[in-house]
């Protein structure tokens, strides 16, 4: 062996550190195995190192999971497509493990691979493996085969195509439900790969079976199965085969498979055509929306904009509108929140006539809903309406609403609605904020919580930059700085901090005018917590203002904070001093 | 009776009693050795295989033993699954390996101490070589591989960092070749290797002078690694786990509620049983225990503190608040007394595999109940009739509280539980039988066998109903019962007849 010389002494260490007791460095290793491999060469590669990781099949999950990434994108280290076959073995025991995870990167990978190999490469390597994983003794070889059929089936002769069809029926029905569930998942890769006339046989039947599955949890997965497969067949066979299996599923006795139902019917909309839609699929999604379970009314009710998109406001007026109203008043808060959430959306599909006749009562129910996530969320949306019907027709329900919820005693609550009061404000225009949400946002700025001082701050800030300085000059401004005289220090802390945000979007002149005397003067508080954030605010106010102001106010005051009696003041004055002498170096 | 097809098909008569003898004893005690509160098992349960066992004690561990009598028959699984002839021999056991499954902890919020102790255990799907089970404490469950790992000693270090750190390009051909002990690597702090960038050129033929470390010694030893914990789910002790047959999901359940957690995911589990009322005073019943059926991933039936059970069909609702069927005998009129309601509380309830028969364990009885019949038990089994006139001593010293479990055999025709004074109890459930047999958990199980198994008193009002009355006196031998050694947990195998059965800190196996 040659003398191992500086510049390969990290990789020797590398190297070895693959077997190292210690996890972190194995990972370590591993995710440098490009470099390695690079460093070993192409056939060194191949014929030691890949071999070398094969033997690597029990370490320990992270460690596997690292490894089938990263063989994933191997070829180029191995001599390129002529010899990804060599990446198989590998990969191939990492899809056998327990762990998930790693099964489910193994096969990403080994499909990465697949997609790249040659041809003949693909019949004499990859189908084989996926034979063998296919009849594996261990359910978990099974589940990884299930996810290779789309790589492997068009390089396939005829015979063997056959064969792997074959093979996928078996799959979809395996004694393990584990194997029937990713057989499910993956049956709509594999079904665009193979050719029509399997597709309405083979498929269908195999497709058939799992629709029919005793276990719910197979049944869930095969309803997610049939838009994409309807999107494959023609629009008849469609009809004739998914159409009548998704009005099944929609009155299935378990609930967890009609709510996968309401969540995925729109999609099949588009794929069967208006006519089979309006005759099957909205009675079907109709049920849906009057279903005893909860849970599918959420579902279904969350859909609702979505899937009146796809009909025409008359058949969404007729059918669908009734229902909405009557979810309106559900007895879950969860299905009124979910509906709340979309319902907005409805407005530009009905129409301004419709929705001021049908949606506003609804909307302006909800917003009296006694449920705060059902308010939050109408008004979150608000823009929505706004575009078709205006603000007017609901401002007189809404403020009640934002007030309510602004002084709500869930501060999560509150938290929640100031973040949508900047949104409101450009909805509502100046007008409407200046009578009577500008005492709202005041108010915020002296709540016991910290969280909505915080969130207070920047939304005075949103404000200024919604309605520009000089807006903020007459209706902000003075009534924040009026707030630096409050009796208590943390309620002077949130007003610096108001400040230290506003300053940027108010500009030089006004920052210096008006905001820089009030936090020169909070210098002279007796509380140090106060003092050291006129340091941290002083230090953010610097770049705004003009260098002569820095000299003549911002350092003698800073000059002086770095000589408090208090620890903490002097290091953030210090702090504050340093970077201004950075700023002055860069300028000059 | 029984739902097997062969069984209906036969017309003989019913099967045999059993002849049990003993085949083994881990953790015998001497006679007068003390036993260690932290060694007393206290759950156990046979894998789908039967080719596994597991116990878990006070102190945390759980221990697993393997079949070693199956091994040798050159056949796969699967075809030892369907060998319908008896295997000559029966199965035995040996200690497989044991870890640490929980430690005891302290709640800061609710200052409560968690204790260690292994509340149930469960075997989960097994997949390639490696193992996996649930235990669970008051609070936390668990998720255990248990597996074969290598153990890696590698005999070839070509970094060697005393050689590169101080003067690199010392490192002689020589000293580099030589075989350092494992593991002299991987130690030195500065390391460069994070500065290696994909930057780097190689010469196209690699380096030839690097080469990878070559692992020797082959040797395996088990290690378990607790891969899942799924905690902060319950306010009260966790009495049950039960794995679904869809192989994904589970359920735990405390007194008042049960949850459904899916396997790979561990922060999150959804409610699906709250018995919990808006003022704890309307409380008038906690669950018991709860099992998943074996074959329908939608089915689950719990028990009550108030001897009902109640199966619940997860297709009808996210909340099964509502059961499908209740199952609950109507008490027989003017026996009500003090002790009425707390002898009706279920310990223990079990399906049997093919999932038509449920078998309940309350403190006098053992009752099978078939789902499509919920009027009332097909069978009950007296237990501990003999302490009926003793309810009042067992009230004082609390061992009228005392929760026993309960199995059944791999073919549904017979049940056991267990009793007092280190027995249990096997009751033959097929139509005509009357098998009762007790047994004493020590090398010697007949020792007190009591040959009278009287027969069975046919109720009125239905035909199915078997009432076996008991006369396992007191002790009409004059031995005095013994309250403190109870045998509370037993398995059955499930395709042999084997039981194993706990007695303190001591596991008795038994075959026929």
């Amino acid at each position: 062996m040659a003398m191992i010389n500086e510049p390969l002494y990290p990789i020797a260490v590398l190297i070895d550190e693959l077997k190292n007791e210690d996890i972190q460095l194995r990972l370590n290793s591993i995710r440098k195995l490009s470099t390695i491999a690079r460093a070993l060469g192409e056939e060194r590669t191949r014929k030691e190192l890949i071999p070398f990781l094969s033997e690597n099949n029990d370490d320990d999950d992270e460690v596997l999971l690292a490894m089938a990434e990263e063989l994933g994108v191997f070829i180029p280290y191995v001599g390129g497509v002529e010899h990804a076959n060599v990446l198989l073995p590998p990969l191939e025991t990492l899809c056998i493990v327990e762990e998930t995870c790693v099964r489910d990167k193994a096969v990403e990978s080994l499909c990465r691979i697949g997609a790249q190999m040659r041809e003949q490469d693909l019949v004499e390597f990859f189908i084989p493996l996926l034979k063998r994983l296919a009849a594996g003794e261990w359910f978990t070889a099974r589940v990884s085969s299930c996810g290779l059929f789309h790589i492997a089936y068009p390089s396939a002769p005829e015979a063997l195509k056959t064969e792997l069809r074959t093979l996928y029926s078996q799959l979809c029905q395996d004694d393990m439900p584990m194997v029937r569930r990713s057989a499910a998942t993956n049956l709509g890769k594999f079904a665009a790969t193979v050719e029509a006339p399997h597709l309405k046989v083979d498929i269908m039947s195999m497709f058939d079976d799992l629709t029919h599955d005793d276990q719910d949890s197979v049944r869930l997965l095969a309803v997610e199965g049939c838009a994409a497969l309807g999107k494959l067949l023609e629009p008849q066979d469609c009809i004739a085969h998914i159409l009548p299996v998704i009005v099944n599923f929609s009155q299935d006795k378990s609930w967890r498979v009609r709510y996968m139902v309401a969540n995925q019917l729109y999609e099949l909309c588009e794929a069967v055509g208006p006519e089979p839609t309006r005759s099957d699929l909205v009675p079907a999604y109709v049920r849906l929306l009057r279903d005893n379970e909860a849970e599918v009314r959420i579902a279904a009710a969350g859909k609702v904009t979505k899937f009146c998109r796809i009909l025409n406001s008359e058949l969404a007026i007729q059918n669908i509108l009734p229902c909405v109203k009557e979810l309106s008043t559900d007895s879950s808060q969860h299905v009124r929140s979910a509906l709340a959430s979309v319902i907005m959306g409805m407005a530009p599909i009905l129409g301004k006539d419709a929705t001021i006749e049908q949606l506003l009562p609804i909307f302006l129910s909800l917003l009296k809903d006694e449920f705060p996530d059902v308010r939050l969320n109408i008004i979150s949306k608000l823009d929505q309406v706004n575009q078709v019907i205006g603000i007017d027709l609901l401002s007189q329900s809404l403020l009640p609403a934002i007030v309510e919820l602004a002084e709500d005693r869930h501060w999560r609550v509150r938290l929640a609605i100031i973040e949508y009061i900047p949104l409101l404000a450009s909805q509502l225009g100046v007008g409407f904020f200046d009578d009577k949400l500008g005492a709202l946002c005041m108010q915020w700025l002296k709540d016991k919580v910290y969280s909505i001082r915080d969130a207070a701050a920047n939304n005075v800030k949103r404000l200024a930059e919604e309605f520009g300085p000089d807006w903020a000059m007459q209706h902000i401004v003075p009534q924040v700085l009026d707030m630096i005289n409050n009796p208590h220090y943390l309620y002077r802390m949130t007003i610096l901090h108001a400040v230290s945000l506003l300053a940027p979007v108010m500009g030089k002149d006004i920052t210096c005018s008006k905001l820089l005397p009030v936090v020169i003067n909070a210098s002279k508080d007796r509380v140090p917590n106060i003092k050291f954030n006129v340091a941290k605010v002083l230090q953010s106010l610097i770049p705004i203002v003009d260098q002569s102001v820095v000299e003549k106010t911002i350092r003698p005051c800073l000059v002086e904070l770095s000589e408090d009696p208090d620890v903490d003041v002097r290091y953030f004055a210090t702090q504050a001093l340093q970077s201004s002498d950075q700023q002055m170096m860069m300028s000059n | 009776m029984k739902g097997g097809d062969e069984e209906v098909a036969t017309p003989a008569g019913p099967p045999q009693p059993l002849d049990w003898k003993f085949s083994k004893v881990f953790g015998e005690r001497i006679a007068g050795e003390e036993i260690q509160e932290v060694d007393i098992i206290s759950a156990i349960e046979f894998d789908k295989t039967g080719d596994h066992l597991a116990t878990g004690d006070r102190g945390g561990r759980v221990v697993l033993f393997e079949r070693t009598d199956a091994k040798d028959h050159g056949l796969s699984r699967r075809d030892l699954e369907r060998t319908d002839y008896p295997i000559s021999r029966h199965p035995e056991f040996r200690y497989k390996t044991e870890f640490q499954s929980h430690e005891p902890e302290f709640d800061y919020l609710k200052s409560l101490e968690i204790e260690e102790k292994i509340n149930k255990i469960r075997w989960c799907q097994t997949a390639n070589s490696a193992l996996f089970l649930l235990s669970t404490n008051d609070k936390t469950i668990k998720f255990w591989k248990v597996q074969e790992k290598k153990i890696k000693k590698i005999s070839k270090i070509i970094a060697d960092p005393s050689k590169a750190v101080g003067n690199g390009n010392v490192a002689s051909s020589s000293n580099s070749n030589s075989p350092k002990p494992f593991p002299t690597n991987g130690v030195s702090p500065d390391r460069s290797c994070n500065h290696l960038g994909n930057d780097i050129s190689f010469p196209p033929g690699g380096l030839p002078s690097l080469c990878l470390p070559v692992v020797t010694s082959q040797e395996t030893n088990l290690v378990a690694r607790c891969r899942r914990v799924y905690g902060h789910a319950h306010d009260y002790h966790i009495n049950s786990i039960s794995n679904n047959s869809d192989g994904e999901t589970f359920i735990s359940a405390d007194d008042l509620r049960i949850n459904l957690w899916n396997l790979e995911i561990s922060n999150q589990s959804f409610n699906i049983v709250d018995l919990k009322p808006a003022n704890m005073e309307d409380l008038t019943e906690v669950i018991t225990s709860a099992e998943f059926h074996p074959a329908h991933c939608n089915m689950l039936a719990y028990s009550s503190s108030k001897g009902s059970i109640r199966l619940i069909d997860l297709r009808q609702s996210a909340l099964c608040d509502s059961h499908a069927k209740l199952f609950e005998e109507s008490e027989a009129p003017g026996s009500r007394s003090f002790f009425t309601e707390i002898i009706a509380s279920i310990s223990d309830i079990k399906f049997a595999k093919d999932g038509r028969y449920i078998l309940s364990r309350d403190y006098m009885t053992l009752k099978l109940w078939d789902i499509n019949m919920d009027s009332g038990p097909v069978a009950t089994f007296q237990v501990h009739e003999y302490l009926r006139p003793k309810l009042c001593d067992l009230y004082e010293n609390d061992s009228i509280f005392d929760k026993f479990e309960c199995c059944l055999s791999g073919d549904g025709l017979r049940v056991a539980t267990g009793s007092y004074s280190n027995l249990f109890r096997v009751f033959g459930c097929a139509p005509e039988s009357t098998e009762a047999t007790t047994l004493e958990a020590t090398k010697n199980p007949m020792r007190r066998q009591v040959q009278t198994p009287s027969r069975p008193s046919r109720s009125l009002n239905s035909i199915t109903r078997v009432v076996r009355q008991e006369t396992l006196g007191v002790d009409a031998n004059g031995n005095s019962l013994d309250f403190t050694t109870k045998l509370l947990h037993l398995a059955w195998h499930p395709t042999e007849n084997l039981i194993a059965c706990v007695a303190a800190n001591s596991l008795y196996m038994y075959y026929a």
